[in-house]
């Protein structure tokens, strides 16, 4: 007797065990669940655009470099990105090449952010160039405004102390470990404590953009060094 | 610095003036370039081959033959290009290396003859790209072993004066060097041979009389086959103590695989002869007698293959490992399985998981003995998948241990997988290295600069010039950015060690009052050097202070006939008595003060009129600590 009815219960395991599986294979059909992770990710590698930059004759009028000034710039940029944009991770690699004792990614995140106009993620060719006539051909209102945007990270038309901080904390980074006098935790803040003092006149917490302008223009120094890298194509 | 990176120079340093209004020091001027010229093509013919590229391209790596000014020794006046005599072929990898920043390695090429070519033009074949590196790595490490066998063939020549046990060891090793290592190869072959066959033979049963059982030979014929066992391990023994005595390293020998298996084969003898025929430990004496069987692993020193064999099973182990834990899992789903499957049928085999362990593992490997079957319908179709899926799990691994196998008996016969790794090491470091050296070339040239600051201000052109063309544009233009960073932050670059010292120096807090002579000094100069020289002779009576030279750094700014900054000759004497603290700590407090008063007169003429004898000042200083 008990062997019966063992024996139907065998039976009925199969049974419970196939339906499982039929309607896990039912279930992958109708694409509810997926068993493989990796078919979503081949969608975003397609969008890596190969992008042509406008004729030589638009970016000339568009810029203040001359034709051969483009062709050098050009060649340069396309010989490290070939797709003919630079993302933020190589723009990260690039920048980092050129100081070897720090960290300069975080530095260079803000940086990218500050040519990338459009904010589409990339940088263009004519980004590029655009940025790169205003800070070494643009007159100098044109480098401070472009500085101004540069500290203000989220773009709202004021430098506040965090967004400050954080600027300084990303030039301290790329000075590396091994400085002289020794980096301190609060010599970044000291920093910043300064520059407000400086630049906040109306003593509110934040910079705008006239203030900021206004401060520079008086200062010898500032005015010194935008006109230091004039000459530098 | 990376080759395409050099075309972005122009817009890390335009990005700098993101630091400008945050910096509250002026910026150094930056290098002017003298003859700006404008980008040209230069011809490079190769054997006839013209290759054409532009100057800037060959000077993104100046310490290379066509970087440099070397390259001018090859150009022809007459046909206005760069002649080289040397492979066309080879040389499109070179190019490609300027022009793209990775050096490749192509697989026809032969690898000396890339090798050749590579020192001829100055680059040093670890900056061979990730994707090369490994074939090169191979073919360099293949050669290196076919120059090693012929030079082996002809090694074997005894030399005159090795000792005694060098030569015994040498025997040992390689029993083709004199025909008496050949003699005793054989015999100990013959032996090992014999002593395994005696063990099997041992348990054969032999022909009895009729009236009792089959008894083994061994019982049988007692005395022979001990005297047999006995006259084996005697051998093995003397070549045990006879290799221990020749080994270089005793140490090292005791501890190696080979002859672990030596002591394991003849010790139970030696446990057999001190125990007696106690009753209670022959069961432990019987079991001994099994370790007798490894002696059959001392062939491996005879033969080459065993010993691969065994080295592929090692390197193979993560396989084997996978194997067998897929099979352990298999193993037990099924068992499970099957146990519940077959519960219900009568007289069932299948008595508990453990029990159907068995059944799974002979239907797995397909063998099928047939001692346990199941019964049930949903027992037999459980087992037909087992039996199914046990010839897919197996097979499995199976190819990757046999691919493994060839491989290494193809390759790696010599078990150079350790040299590998050590040689990855050194590549990595020699690259380490080399971007070190990139970032204290910084530093160096730092030091340089600040004397091309001082000659601009007294016009000497002549000296100016030599220095500065020590450093190419692109080089001085980055100098230039990271000088900028430094003002900006405030903060300056140093080395590690310096930075080792000052950390130290920071945790200590010994400072001592400062020379009010040369704290006068701070409006003098805007340069960094007036204010480092003001930290730099605070930790002089530091106990530690001998680690503290300022590197390299300032020794090779004595220059003859140069005009220095008093700053830096300050800093350049700070550090003869920094070495005599070390011996003569109890006039610490002398020599500071010694050395700061004496050279007052020249640091209140700053930089410009005082034409500082240089040296004779420093024998002073020499003299005065050495009271």
């Amino acid at each position: 007797m008990l062997s019966a009815i063992w024996e139907t219960e065998g039976l009925q395991t199969v049974g419970i065990v196939v339906l499982v599986f039929a309607s896990i294979k039912l279930l992958h059909l109708l694409g509810l669940i997926s068993f493989s992770e990796d078919s979503v990710e081949d969608e975003l590698e397609l969008s890596a655009v190969r992008h042509r930059p406008e004729g030589l004759e638009q970016l000339e009028a568009q810029t203040r470099f001359s034709r051969k000034e483009l062709q050098i710039l050009y060649r340069g940029f396309k010989n490290e990105c070939p797709s003919g944009v630079v993302n933020e991770e190589t723009f990260k690699d690039i920048y980092s090449q050129f100081f070897p004792q720090g960290d300069a990614s975080t530095y260079a995140h803000f940086l990218f952010n500050a040519f990338d106009t459009d904010h589409n993620g990339s940088v263009s060719f004519e980004d590029f160039v655009m940025g790169l006539s205003i800070l070494l051909r643009g007159t100098i209102q044109e480098k401070l405004n472009w500085a101004f945007n540069l500290y203000d990270i989220n773009k709202d038309g004021y430098i506040t102390k965090e967004e400050m901080l954080d600027i300084m904390k990303a030039i301290y980074d790329m000075m590396g470990k091994c400085t002289y006098p020794v980096l301190k935790e609060e010599t970044p803040r000291q920093h910043v404590e300064v520059f407000f003092q400086k630049m906040d006149k109306n003593k509110d917490g934040v910079v705008t953009i006239d203030e900021f302008i206004d401060c520079c223009q008086n200062d010898e120094n500032i005015m010194r060094s935008m006109h230091l890298f004039e000459n530098v194509l | 610095m990376a080759a395409g990176v050099a075309a972005w120079l122009p817009f890390a340093r335009a990005a700098a003036i993101g630091w400008m209004p945050v910096a509250n020091l002026p910026m150094p001027v930056a290098p002017t370039e003298k003859n700006k010229r404008q980008d040209e093509l230069i011809i490079l013919n190769v054997s006839g081959r013209r290759f054409e590229t532009w100057r800037n391209t060959l000077d993104r790596y100046p310490d290379t033959l066509l970087g440099s000014s070397e390259k001018e020794f090859f150009y022809n006046e007459e046909t206005k290009e760069y002649f080289f005599d040397r492979d066309p072929d080879v040389f499109r990898s070179i190019l490609n290396f300027y022009r793209t920043g990775k050096l490749h390695y192509p697989r026809y090429e032969c690898i000396s003859s890339y090798e050749e070519e590579l020192a001829f033009f100055g680059i040093i074949p670890e900056i061979i790209g990730d994707c090369c590196y490994e074939e090169y790595k191979d073919r360099k490490r293949e050669n290196a072993e076919r120059l090693m066998d012929d030079q082996e063939d002809n090694k074997d020549a005894k030399l005159p004066n090795m000792t005694f046990r060098e030569t015994m060891w040498r025997a040992f090793e390689n029993p083709h060097t004199s025909t008496m290592a050949l003699v005793f190869y054989y015999v100990t072959g013959f032996f090992i041979a014999v002593s395994v066959i005696t063990n099997v033979v041992e348990t054969v049963p032999c022909g009895s009389s009729p009236n009792q059982k089959e008894v083994p030979c061994g019982e049988r014929y007692t005395v022979a086959f001990f005297c047999m066992d006995t006259a084996c391990v005697m051998i093995f023994t003397v070549e045990y103590l006879m290799r221990l005595f020749a080994a270089p390293s005793r140490y090292r020998f005791m501890r190696s695989v080979m002859s672990i298996i030596d002591v394991v084969a003849i010790l139970p003898y030696y446990i057999g002869l001190v125990m007696t025929d106690n009753e209670d430990v022959s069961g432990a004496f019987v079991t001994l007698r099994v370790f007798r069987v490894f002696r059959i692993f001392k062939f491996s020193r005879h033969s080459q293959g065993l010993r691969i064999l065994g080295y592929t099973l090692k390197s193979c182990a993560s396989e084997l490992g996978f194997l067998l834990f897929s099979l352990t899992m298999a193993i037990i789903i099924f068992a499970t399985v099957m146990f519940y499957a077959e519960k219900g049928s009568s007289s069932s085999k299948f008595t508990s998981i453990p029990a159907s362990f068995w059944y799974t593992i002979v239907t797995m490997t397909t063998l099928g003995y047939g001692d346990m079957v199941p019964k049930t319908i949903a027992g037999k179709i459980f087992g037909s998948i087992c039996s199914l899926s046990g010839v897919l799990v197996i097979a499995l691994p199976v190819p990757v241990i046999v691919s493994n196998f060839s491989r290494i008996y193809h390759q790696n016969q010599r078990a150079d997988k350790r040299r590998a790794q050590k040689v990855q090491k050194a590549r990595l470091a020699r690259i380490r290295i080399t971007k070190t050296e990139g970032s204290n070339a910084f530093l160096h040239s730092k030091r340089n600069g600040l004397f091309n600051e001082a000659l601009e201000f007294t016009n000497s052109t002549e000296e100016e010039q030599r220095l500065s063309k020590s450093t190419s544009l692109l080089e001085s233009q980055h100098h230039h950015l990271l000088h900028c960073l430094e003002k900006t932050t405030n903060h300056e670059f140093v080395d590690e060690q310096y930075y080792q010292q000052s950390y130290l120096e920071a945790g200590l807090q010994n400072y001592p009052s400062r020379s009010p002579s040369l704290s006068s000094q701070d409006g003098v100069t805007g340069t960094c050097c007036s204010r480092r020289s003001k930290k730099h002779h605070t930790p002089l009576p530091n106990a530690s202070a001998p680690a503290h030279m300022q590197p390299l750094t300032h020794t090779h700014t004595h220059q003859q006939g140069l005009q220095e900054l008093s700053t830096i000759h300050i800093q350049t004497l700070n550090i003869l008595p920094a070495m005599m603290l070390k011996f003569c700590n109890q006039f610490s407090s002398q020599i500071t003060t010694a050395i700061i008063s004496i050279p007052t007169p020249p640091v209140t003429t700053p930089e410009g009129d005082a034409h500082l004898p240089a040296a004779p000042t420093h024998q002073n200083v020499v003299k005065v600590s050495a009271l």
